[in-house]
C-alpha cells in the first residue's frame, strides 16, 4: 500500500538476487495455494529465501502462517503454485523429502517428544550408529557427547542430557530445536512462532539464535504475528491476512511503523470502534481502541510520507 | 572440541546450575520405569516366601518361571507396542489363532509339522500386519481396530476347526513327521542343575534381553519411544511412524508365534475357544512393569518384572495352599499397587 512493495519480477525471474548475488533463490515460492476441503487456507503466495536472510512471515492468528510452513516442510501439498528448491520446482511427499532437500523445520508445538531425554530428541530420525547389518546399534557416547556440545554452543550449559525434554524451559527447547536443524547441515531453517509462548527475556534469546543461524548462511524463514520481533531480524517481511498476502517488503524499504500499521489493519480497529460504540457502555476499551485506531493512522500517514520523501531524495538508490 | 568437559561454561547458565543440581545414581535408578514393578516383585516374593516354605525349592522357582514365561514372552512384544503407543486386545486368541493355524494345515493335508510351524508364522505376523496396517490407514484408535481383530479371530478360531477338524479341539498332531522336533524346540525342558526348566523361560530371556537392547540401544528403539510419546513429533523429524507402528504388531504377532506353537507341542492339540481374556494379562504385566497406558515410557525388563509378578501370585497361592479364587484379587491389587508407586516414584525423580 504506503511502502514500495518488492518487485516480484526481479526477484523471481531466476535473476540473480540483488541483495545476494546467488543466481537462484535457495527457495521459492510463486503463487502457492492451498485447500483443506472447501476451506481456502491460502492463496497465491509469492515469496523468496536465501543464504543468510531472514524472510519474516507474519500475520493474525488463521492467516495461513502454519499452512505456508507445512507446504515447505512437506506436511502438506500445495494445490497451487509452484515450490522452487535451488530453481527445481518441487511437491514435497512427506517432511523427510523436505529433510533431505536441507528443509529443517522448528513448529510451532514443537517438534520434540517430552519424555524422551534431550540427546534422544536431538538425533531422533537422524540417529547416529556403529555396527553393520543386524547388530547396528546407537552410538550413545558420540550422540551425547554431541548433544552437549552444540547446545554449549549455542549458550546453553546442559548438566544432564538424559534429562527429559519436557523439563526444559520453553525457549531451551526452541534452542535445542535449532541447534538440532543448524548441526544436520538444514539449508533452510523454518522458524514457526518461536516466540509466541516466551516472555521478554526469553524471545530475545530465541531471536539471537535467529541471528546466529543466519550468520551461518543458513536462509530463515521467521514466522512471527509480532512485528517488533520480526522487524529487528528480518531482511524481507511477507504479510499474510485470510490466507492472502498483503505486502511482501524488503527491510529497506519498510519501518517498523509502517509494519505495524499494516499488520493491526486501521481498517478493522476502525469497525471494531464503530461497534463498541453501537453496544454501548464499553467506554473504557472504546476509547483504547479509538487511541489505537489514531495510532494506527498517524504511523499509515508518517509512512506515507516517509515513502514519499525516500522516493524523492538521491539517498534512495 | 572433542572432550566436551574443556568446553567453556556458557556465561547465561552458569548461575543456573545450582537450580539443576545433580541428581544422585540412587535418584537415576529410582526414576526407571520398572523400579515399582521391582519393590512390588521383592515384596510379593518375601511375602510367600514367609508364608510357604516350598515357595522358595528350585523345582517351585522353576514352576513359577514357567508360569511367568507363558505370560513374559508376550508381554515383552505388548510392553514394546504400548510404549509405541497403541495396544492389542487380540493377542490373546491370535495365540491360538497361530497354534490352529500349524495343526490344523498340517494335519488336513498330512504334511510335517514344520510346514505348519512355518504357516503360523506367516499367519501371525500377517495377523500383526494387518492390525498395523488398518490403524495407520483408518487412524481409528488400536482399541477399537484390535477389539474388531479379537471379536473376528475369535470367531474363526471357533468355526474353522469346527469346520476342518470336526471339533472343538484339534485334531491330535502326534504322529506326524517332524512333530517331535518341534516339540523339542518349543516344549522341551533343559535340566540346570537337577531342576528342569522349561525353554519357553529361555525364549523369554533372549526375548527380553533383545527387546531391551532394541529399545535402549538402537534407533528403531529411538523411534518406538518417539511414536508413543508424540507421532506428530517424529514423523515431522523423519522418523517412519507408520513403519514403526505396524513393525510393532508385527513383533506382537512373533511373539505370539512363539507361544502359540509352545501350546501346540506341549501337548498335540488345541482347544478352539481358549485364549480369550489372556491379552489382558499381557496389558497387566506391561502396565505393572512401568510401561505407561498413553505411550512414550516403559521397558521390556518391566513387562518381564510384570509377568513375573503374575508367576508369583499364581503359583504363590497355590503353594501357600490357598483358594485359587483369591489369585484375580492379588491380581487386581497388585496391578493397582504397582501403578500407583510408579506414578509416585516417576513423579518424585522428576520433580528432584
Ligand atoms: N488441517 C486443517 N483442516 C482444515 N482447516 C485448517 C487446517 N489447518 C488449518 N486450517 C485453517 O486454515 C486457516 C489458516 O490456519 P493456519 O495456517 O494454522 O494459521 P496461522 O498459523 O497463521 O494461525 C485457518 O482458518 C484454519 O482454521
Ligand atoms: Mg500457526
Amino acid at each position: 500500500m504506503n511502502a514500495k512493495q518488492i518487485d516480484q519480477q526481479t526477484l523471481l525471474k531466476d535473476e540473480k538476487d540483488p541483495l545476494t548475488h546467488t543466481p537462484v533463490h535457495l527457495l521459492s515460492l510463486e503463487g502457492v495455494g492451498k485447500h483443506y476441503g472447501n476451506i481456502i487456507a491460502l492463496r497465491d503466495v509469492t515469496m523468496a529465501v536465501d543464504n543468510g536472510r531472514v524472510t519474516c512471515v507474519l500475520g493474525d492468528n488463521g492467516a495461513g502462517k502454519s499452512t505456508l510452513i507445512k507446504i515447505i516442510a512437506g506436511l502438506h501439498q500445495h494445490d497451487e503454485g509452484v515450490l522452487h528448491v535451488m530453481g527445481d520446482a518441487r511437491k514435497f511427499n512427506s517432511p523427510r523429502d523436505a529433510l533431505d532437500a536441507g528443509i529443517a523445520t522448528v513448529y510451532q508445538d514443537l517438534a520434540v517428544v517430552p519424555l524422551m531425554p534431550i540427546w534422544r530428541n536431538f538425533f531422533l530420525g537422524s540417529e547416529l550408529t556403529t555396527g553393520w547389518g543386524p547388530f547396528k546399534s546407537m552410538d550413545v557416547q558420540k550422540m551425547k557427547d554431541i548433544t552437549l556440545k552444540e547446545l554449549a554452543q549455542m549458550g546453553i550449559d546442559l548438566r544432564d542430557v538424559e534429562q527429559p525434554i519436557g523439563q526444559l524451559s520453553g525457549g531451551e527447547r526452541q534452542c535445542v530445536a535449532i541447534a538440532r536443524a543448524v548441526y544436520f547441515g538444514a539449508k533452510v531453517l523454518i522458524l514457526d512462532e518461536p516466540t509466541a509462548a516466551l516472555g521478554v527475556k526469553q524471545s530475545g534469546v530465541v531471536l539471537r539464535y535467529i541471528l546466529q543461524a543466519r550468520d551461518r548462511g543458513l536462509g530463515v524463514i521467521f514466522i512471527t504475528h509480532n512485528p517488533h520481533h520480526a522487524f529487528p531480524v528480518g531482511d524481507r517481511f511477507l504479510l499474510l491476512k485470510r490466507g492472502k498476502s498483503i505486502g511482501y517488503y524488503d527491510k529497506k524499504d519498510i519501518t517498523l511503523d509502517e509494519l505495524t500499521a499494516q499488520m493491526a489493519g486501521g481498517a478493522e480497529l476502525a469497525e471494531l470502534a464503530h461497534e463498541l460504540e453501537q453496544l454501548g457502555g464499553h467506554t473504557e476499551a472504546l476509547k483504547e481502541v479509538q487511541a489505537e485506531v489514531a495510532g494506527v493512522a498517524e504511523a499509515a500517514d508518517v509512512a506515507d510520507v516517509a515513502d514519499a520523501s525516500r522516493e524523492n531524495s538521491p539517498r534512495h538508490a | 572440541m572433542a572432550n566436551t568437559a574443556t568446553l567453556p561454561p556458557a556465561p547465561a547458565s552458569a548461575p543456573g546450575d545450582e537450580r539443576i543440581g545433580r541428581r544422585s545414581p540412587i535418584q537415576k535408578f529410582l526414576g526407571r520405569p520398572e523400579v515399582g514393578a521391582l519393590v512390588g516383585a521383592v515384596v510379593l516374593f518375601i511375602f510367600f516366601a514367609s508364608v510357604s516354605p516350598t515357595f522358595t525349592q528350585p523345582n517351585a522357582l522353576a514352576t513359577i518361571l514357567y508360569g511367568s514365561s507363558t505370560i513374559g514372552i508376550m508381554a515383552v512384544g505388548v510392553s514394546l507396542l504400548m510404549i509405541g503407543g497403541e495396544f492389542d486386545l487380540s493377542t490373546g486368541v491370535a495365540v491360538i489363532s497361530s497354534a490352529l493355524t500349524a495343526s490344523l494345515f498340517s494335519w488336513n493335508f498330512s504334511l510335517n509339522a514344520w510346514v505348519g510351524v512355518v504357516l503360523a508364522l506367516v499367519v501371525s505376523l500377517g495377523i500383526g500386519f494387518v492390525n498395523g496396517w488398518i490403524l495407520v490407514k483408518t487412524k481409528l484408535p488400536s482399541f477399537i481396530v484390535t477389539l474388531a481383530t479379537f471379536l473376528m479371530l475369535t470367531g474363526l478360531n471357533l468355526a474353522l476347526t469346527r469346520l476342518i477338524g470336526g471339533s472343538v479341539s484339534s485334531p491330535s498332531i502326534s504322529k506326524l513327521d517332524g512333530f517331535d522336533s518341534a516339540h523339542a524346540v518349543f516344549a522341551s525342558s533343559i535340566s540346570i542343575g537337577g531342576v528342569e526348566v522349561k525353554i519357553t523361560v529361555f525364549f523369554w530371556i533372549i526375548l527380553v534381553a533383545i527387546a531391551s537392547w532394541v529399545l535402549l540401544r538402537t534407533k528403531v528403539g529411538n523411534w518406538i519411544f518417539a511414536v508413543g510419546g508424540d507421532a506428530n513429533a517424529a514423523r515431522a523429524v523423519g522418523v517412519p511412524v507408520t513403519k514403526t507402528k505396524i513393525g510393532l504388531f508385527m513383533a506382537v504377532g512373533f511373539c505370539g508365534w512363539i507361544l502359540g506353537m509352545h501350546n501346540l507341542f506341549a501337548f498335540d492339540a488345541v482347544q478352539s475357544g481358549e485364549g480369550v481374556g489372556n491379552e489382558f494379562l499381557y496389558i497387566i504385566a506391561a502396565v505393572i512393569g512401568g510401561c505407561l497406558l498413553t505411550g512414550g515410557y516403559g521397558s521390556a525388563v518391566g513387562g518381564a518384572i510384570g509377568a513375573f509378578i503374575f508367576g508369583m501370585a499364581n503359583k504363590g497361592i497355590v503353594y501357600a495352599q490357598w483358594n485359587p479364587d483369591w489369585f484375580k484379587f492379588f491380581l487386581g491389587l497388585m496391578l493397582l499397587l504397582a501403578t500407583i508407586v510408579n506414578l509416585i516414584v516417576k513423579r518424585r525423580a522428576e520433580l528432584k
